[in-house]
């Protein structure tokens, strides 16, 4: 189990030097000169050389990017052009934002997709079943930004119960310690520093998270309506188990697979729709920051951004695998 | 012991409809099961038994189905009988698994493959006897060891997947008599089981059933379980029961045409009016020559895969099959019939030995020479509704092997070719231009023999060529095969678990048992006197054809799995004993 698990992450290792190398292509693609991020226009060319010279900017593309894997080996991942700063020390201070944000949003997702979805599925045709119909695919439809924009109307504007943006208010002076700050609040026993914690995560999370549900609800429904075909059904049936436990105990655990799957693909979904949702939402997390880095041409910032990106989607659908296992004895982790 | 018995239960013009139809599945049904009874149902598929009995679980409402009259009483010990057409399903489910189990056909899919095969046995007690004095844990335990299955305890904590289809079906059967019902329902529960299986579950719910009294409702289509297992008979037609009687009378004297038509059309083994008759040792050249033969494959570790032993799957085996001879192959599923032809295609790589096609050893030719000899060896598949594109015309499918082996030039050479193929096997001219799905299984297998014909093979490999048809289509294929091993002047190898199907074609028999042969000759030879214990458990679970027939059967399972051999171990070499007349035995362990 142990290898399996140290296998598949040594496994990630050319993934992600395959993605750094199709980001600094693209990068090298891209119109501008990153001397412009560095120094004013005005500067002399002798002055812009000097400062493509320290950057190593003055080397050729591919003679940079092994200079970058190299250094990447040893934890360093360069340094951002806009805040002179190492790119991994900015990213994981802001990292824990987006995590905490991620998390809570499939939580929802999950917590309400998957119940919708099992009763559609008990009552094909029903009141309820025509409920997660039209609650999936309205969360599939709409576009977050503007959900967003809309349940901060509602919520802070008319109604003013929420925070309409930022992770937490001003001066809750909550040290730090694992920069999750729900887990922080817990540790500290703040209490109220939980409480409006959640309250700045509630609509974001639920934003976010609106697509993924409809997406599990309707996967629930379908994969749970196929397992209520199935024979072993018929036998929990003829043994005179009442419907709930048929359901539940029967066919919901055999329909988990493939929605755990889904659950896995539309990780990757969320984590970019996360960049919207943290715009607007002001939300300090990486994806507003990998936002702002784009458009300020932040090269080794958005390098590093994607790199930390697809490491995370990498181990969300190796956590999905091992999940699998618990979920089905047939399938084995190999 | 059938009529003074009490009656269990007693069904009364049960109709059943499905949706919004009019017409009902099931019509008038009336019969009554006493206790201690084996009362089977029979007829073909779409008959309406299953429906019945799914109506007497009240199963049918969960699948669209309405019960639209009829009574169906269930006898209780006190108090009046229950109506189960009119009871709500919450008490109906409170005689679900308690007084009345049900068994189904597939145990692959009948068992939850997610959970254990204690969870599994254990919720159906907790669910009726929350209470009981002794744990679900021993309750279900006792209970595997009574269905004979091999450490019980251990059992306990696998799942399905990790057990054969006869466990599987054991573990069905303790799962519906855990809570002791007084009515066992069982819908064709040996139809996709082994012959040697369904002989081990049928004596086994036999002799359950004489332990415990219950009485057993039976659902099959095949004659020969009737005749093993019932002791009434009601026989189904298009919804209807058409005649009821004991087993005796059904059998000696069938009232109706529907009966009598069922009952000829089962096999009849052991008839010695059917045993080919011995020919003499053909005088050619054999065709094909095989010679210890090995497929092996590997087991890996765990984790780290790493090659940690062999299963043997095909080991030593040696055949000659002569120009107009059927070589039959026989065994059970697992003993490596099937890895042995797809070893002689060349599908799967051999380990060792030779195998001669006309002078040329199949198992180490290449590129081009491979390709022509394959030409010679051509295969027909068990499943016709699969080996056949539904996306490709006869003529397109006909034409592909041409086109691979660069025959038929010219399109007016490879349409006679075709022309005349499809008339070999019995097809109308217009074949050509029709697909697939618009023939019957029958018709298919017979574009599947035409396939292989096409390109006038050596050697033809049936591998259960008609297993998957009715019984009726299954003589009309056997007589084209035979014919056509005549006109073309071709050998067939015939894999077949089948013994009437075998009995009816086999000039001689090979015996399969987890990998190697042991027991060869001619056919009357194996079928009337065999020598192998295998051979001889393998002849006695056919089932019998009439019930006066029946005999005391073994109920333990038999291992069947090919073995396994660690990486320089080597299995012991084959010493055969001469029995005469080309007839030969394999000396092992259990001939000793």
């Amino acid at each position: 189990m142990y290898l399996y698990f140290l296998r598949r992450l040594l496994g990630a290792v050319p993934v992600l030097i395959v993605v750094a190398g199709i980001i600094f292509a693209l990068m090298q693609l891209a119109p501008g000169d990153a001397v412009t991020m560095l120094i004013s226009d005005e500067a002399s060319e002798a002055d812009k050389a000097r400062i493509r010279e320290a950057w190593g900017l003055d080397q050729p593309p591919f003679i940079q990017f092994l200079n970058f894997l190299g250094n990447a080996l040893t934890g360093d991942f360069g340094t951002s052009f806009r805040y002179k700063m190492p790119v991994m020390d900015i990213v994981l201070e802001r990292l824990p934002a987006t995590v905490e944000l991620s998390l809570a949003a499939t939580f929802i997702a999950v917590l309400v997709g998957i119940p919708l979805g099992v009763l559609a599925a008990s009552r094909p045709g029903s009141f309820w079943d025509g409920v997660a119909s039209a609650f999936s695919f309205a969360g599939i439809s709409m576009p977050n930004f503007w959900l967003g924009i809309l349940l901060i109307l509602l919520f802070a504007g008319h109604m003013n119960i929420l925070p309409s943006g930022g992770r937490e208010p001003w001066g809750m002076g909550l040290d730090r310690i694992t920069g999750f700050l729900i887990i922080d609040s817990i540790l500290q026993g703040r209490w109220d520093a939980l409480l409006a914690t959640l309250k700045h995560l509630a609509l974001p999370a639920i934003v976010l998270g609106t697509n993924m549900m409809g997406i599990i609800t309707q996967m629930t429904r379908a994969a749970v309506q196929d397992a209520m075909h199935e024979d072993f059904v018929m036998t929990a049936r003829a043994k005179g188990l009442s419907e709930r436990r048929v359901l539940w105990r029967h066919a919901f655990r055999n329909a988990m697979v493939g929605v755990v799957t889904i659950i896995g693909l539309e990780f990757g979904t969320l984590l970019s729709g996360a960049m919207i949702v943290e715009t607007v939402f002001a939300w300090p997390g990486i994806g507003s920051l990998l936002i702002s880095g784009i458009s300020a041409r932040d090269f080794p910032l958005i390098i590093g951004l994607v790199l930390v990106y697809t490491g995370i989607f990498i181990l969300m659908n190796l956590l999905i695998d091992l999940f699998y296992t618990l979920i089905d004895p047939r399938i084995r982790m190999n | 012991m059938p009529a003074s018995s009490p009656p269990l239960l007693t069904v009364e013009n049960l109709n059943v409809c499905f949706g919004n139809t009019a017409t009902p599945a099931v019509q008038g049904v009336s019969f009554t099961l006493h206790q201690g009874e084996i009362l089977a149902l029979v007829g073909e598929s779409g008959s309406g038994k299953s429906v019945t009995v799914k109506s007497v679980m009240r199963l049918i409402d969960h699948q669209g189905g309405r019960i639209t009259g009829g009574r169906m009483l269930l006898h209780e010990a006190k108090g009046p009988p229950l109506d189960l057409a009119q009871l709500p399903l919450n008490r109906m489910r409170a005689l679900r698994g308690a007084r009345m189990a049900m068994i189904f056909q597939d145990p692959m899919t009948s068992l939850n493959p997610v959970l254990t095969i204690g969870a599994q046995l254990t919720e159906a007690i907790r669910q009726h006897q929350p209470d009981a004095s002794i744990s679900a844990r021993d309750i279900a335990i006792d209970m595997l060891e009574q269905v004979r299955l091999t450490d019980p305890k251990g059992r306990m904590t696998q799942y399905p997947h990790e057990l054969s289809g006869g466990m599987r079906q054991r573990v069905m059967i303790a799962m519906a008599l855990i809570c002791r019902p007084r009515i066992l329902i069982a819908d064709e529960p040996t139809t996709a089981l082994d012959v040697t299986v369904q002989a081990e579950i049928l004596a086994l719910i036999r002799s359950l059933q004489q332990q415990t009294g219950m009485a057993v409702l039976f659902i099959t289509h095949d004659m020969g379980v009737v005749a093993e297992i019932a002791d009434r008979v009601a026989v189904m037609l298009k919804g209807q029961i058409v005649e009821q009687g004991t087993a005796g009378q059904v059998f000696d004297t069938p009232g109706h045409d529907y009966t009598r038509k069922l009952l000829d059309a089962a096999p009849k083994f052991r008839d010695s009016g059917a045993v080919t008759p011995p020919r003499p040792p053909s005088e050619m050249a054999p065709v094909l020559s095989v010679r210890h033969l090995s497929t092996q494959f590997p087991v890996r570790s765990a984790v780290l895969r790493r090659h940690v032993a062999n299963l043997h799957a095909v080991e030593d085996v040696s055949f000659d099959l002569h120009p107009r001879e059927t070589v039959a192959i026989i065994g059970e599923s697992g003993c490596g019939k099937s890895t042995l032809a797809k070893t002689l295609l060349r599908l799967v790589p051999a380990q060792q030995g030779r195998a001669f096609l006309n002078g040329k050893d199949l198992l180490t030719l290449s590129g081009e020479e491979l390709r022509q000899a394959r030409k010679d060896i051509q295969m027909v598949f068990q499943d016709p509704y699969a080996a056949l594109d539904p996306r490709m015309s006869v003529r397109q499918i006909l034409s592909e092997p041409l086109r691979i082996r660069g025959l038929g030039k010219t399109e007016a050479a490879s349409d006679r070719a075709m022309a005349a193929v499809v008339d070999k096997v019995g097809l109308p001219d217009e074949t050509l231009d029709r697909y697939p799905h618009q023939f019957s299984g029958g018709q298919r297998q017979r574009i599947c023999i035409a396939r292989a014909l096409i390109l006038s093979p050596k050697v033809l490999i049936a591998d259960e060529p008609v297993s998957a048809l009715d019984v009726a289509i299954q003589a009309q294929i056997l007589d084209l095969l035979a014919g056509l091993k005549r006109t073309e002047d071709m050998a067939l190898l015939f894999i077949s678990h089948d013994m009437a199907v075998v009995e009816r074609v086999a000039d001689r028999i090979l015996v399969l048992y987890r990998g190697t042969v042991v027991e060869q000759g001619p056919a009357h030879a194996v079928l009337s006197a065999p020598a192998h214990p295998y051979t001889r458990r393998l002849l006695e679970a056919v089932p019998v054809s009439h019930p006066r027939q029946r005999f005391e059967r073994q109920t333990a399972p038999t291992v069947t799995t090919a073995p396994v051999y660690g990486r320089d171990e080597t299995p012991p070499l084959s010493l055969w004993k001469d029995l005469g007349n080309g007839h030969r035995l394999r000396l092992d362990e259990e001939t000793d």
